[in-house]
């Protein structure tokens, strides 16, 4: 072996060792300051990462954007779901009075509130955009419980770290990060453009979470769950799980 | 002593070489995660408020993946937007990448300033006409790029792909929460898609024009130039 291959296969092996031990102690670094997007690696690991540190770095205490009250969409679209299952039937045949939201997971006090609970809580309205990852997209005014009130309630553990929210219809959760459960704009709503949140806009209870896109705004939430770890399952869909762009 | 049969200098250096082919790759898969995007709602608005609920400013005329779009189609396409948006960012971080190294590599090599930006005397009237004139008669390209070369390339590098992130951007409810009236110039969200759509019809056509004018000038040999740098400047 001639001694500029040698030269060049000893600088390339260096090269790799610091780059794999750069890239490894960059994760790690990126991971302890809330960087790093949870679910499992994929193809699109790296967009998804950039733009989820990117976002977390430049957008973690900025509002999403309010508009006039001249603004609001004449006709704000209902995006169609699923049928009505049995269950939602029989509470709304009972004008939702037995509709619970259950708060649970590490919390110090879990607790269940009813509708009337949570209008009882103070509330904050704000106009802002639902943007869907379709294309399209209107403006309304949202009223509701800021989820962060809901939480200091409860009382949230030290190692909480996402905040996942399930809707009465089979199947349908979603989850957020600590920065956004714990933002003042992200509310629990019960009443769209000052009337009762409509069924087909996720009545009677929508998470509105308005910095990222729709479909991070379940609707018709009956249960919020405070844990430490997403499964698999919960940070990987088909859809990225963070959705601010 | 005899001058040298060729110059030294490549006809395209490394940063112009591998910031291209990055760029390409890229593109490709923008455009092709874009459409994929495009087909869930291909009706396009201004303003703040675009849905299937109100009449559009335009629609194109394709089915769509959703059901709830009028189209006029019975059809509705398999749902794609899940990788699609996905594979759309990175390849538009990538694009981002690509084109920082080549806008910071360029000016202080002043690349772009020789290459790229016209001179005075190049955008006078006649010599204009003269260029056009030629090119409508598909003239053999000249040596070095002429005058509307210039403009395009100049064009694409430093107005078309950053409108492109301003717009795409300016969708992002993040983003626009963080720079609200830099994003709000377009008008609102709808408009903001609709200028993304409407950039997206421009670099098409950029590229058709540019794959075009390679192959009158001699594919094999411009694209191994892109490659290898080879070639040399006359």
């Amino acid at each position: 072996m001639s001694e500029i291959s040698r030269r060049k296969l000893i600088t390339a092996g260096l090269t790799t060792a610091a780059g794999a031990a750069g890239l490894t102690a960059a994760v790690r670094l990126a991971d302890r300051t809330g960087l790093l997007p949870p679910g499992p690696t994929s193809l699109y690991t790296p967009g998804d990462t950039l733009t989820y540190a990117a976002q977390r770095l430049l957008t973690r205490h900025t509002l999403a954007r309010e508009f006039r009250r001249d603004q609001i969409s004449p006709q704000p679209f209902p995006n169609p779901t699923s049928r009505k299952s049995d269950e939602y039937k029989r509470l709304e045949a009972g004008g939702f009075a037995e509709w619970r939201l259950t708060v649970e997971g590490l919390v110090e006090r879990p607790m269940t509130f009813s509708l009337a609970d949570l209008k009882g809580f103070p509330v904050r309205s704000q106009i802002t955009s639902l943007a869907c990852e379709e294309g399209w997209s209107y403006v309304a005014e949202w009223t509701g419980v800021p989820l962060s009130l809901i939480l200091e309630r409860v009382g949230t553990m030290p190692q909480a770290r996402y905040v996942t929210y399930h809707s009465i219809q089979r199947s349908w959760a979603d989850s957020i990060d600590m920065d956004d459960a714990l933002h003042p704009q992200t509310l629990v709503t019960h009443t769209f453009n000052g009337a009762d949140l409509p069924y087909g806009h996720g009545g009677p209870l929508r998470m509105r979470v308005p910095r990222q896109l729709g479909y991070k705004s379940v609707k018709f939430i009956n249960r919020i769950r405070v844990v430490d770890s997403l499964k698999p399952t919960e940070a990987g869909g088909s859809y990225s799980w963070y959705a601010g762009i | 002593m005899a001058a040298p049969a060729v110059s030294p200098t490549p006809r395209h250096p490394a940063f112009v070489r591998v910031t291209h082919w990055v760029t390409v790759l890229a593109f490709a898969a923008l455009v092709l995660s874009g459409v994929e995007i495009l087909i869930s709602h291909p009706r396009f608005y201004w303003g703040d408020t675009g849905h299937s609920g109100m009449p559009a400013l335009f629609q194109l005329p394709i089915p769509a993946s959703r059901g709830h779009v009028p189209t006029g189609f019975k059809t509705v396409l398999p749902d794609q937007n899940g990788w699609s948006r996905s594979l759309h960012f990175e390849a538009a971080w990538l694009v981002v990448f690509a084109g920082v190294v080549y806008g910071l590599m360029g000016l202080a090599s002043r690349h772009v300033q020789r290459e790229l930006v016209p001179s005075a005397a190049e955008l006078r009237g006649p010599a204009l006409a003269r260029v056009l004139r030629d090119h409508l008669r598909f003239a053999k390209p000249e040596a070095g790029y002429n005058v509307l070369q210039r403009l395009a390339y100049f064009s694409v590098v430093f107005i078309a792909f950053p409108l492109m992130i301003w717009t795409g951007l300016a969708m992002s409810p993040a983003i626009v929460g963080l720079f609200p009236g830099a994003m709000a110039v377009f008008g609102g969200h709808q408009s903001a898609r609709t200028l993304h759509f409407l950039g997206f019809g421009l670099l098409m056509l950029f590229l058709v024009a540019h794959v075009a004018m390679v192959i009158r000038a001699g594919f094999r040999q411009r694209v191994n130039a892109m490659i290898t740098g080879g070639g040399t400047h006359q």
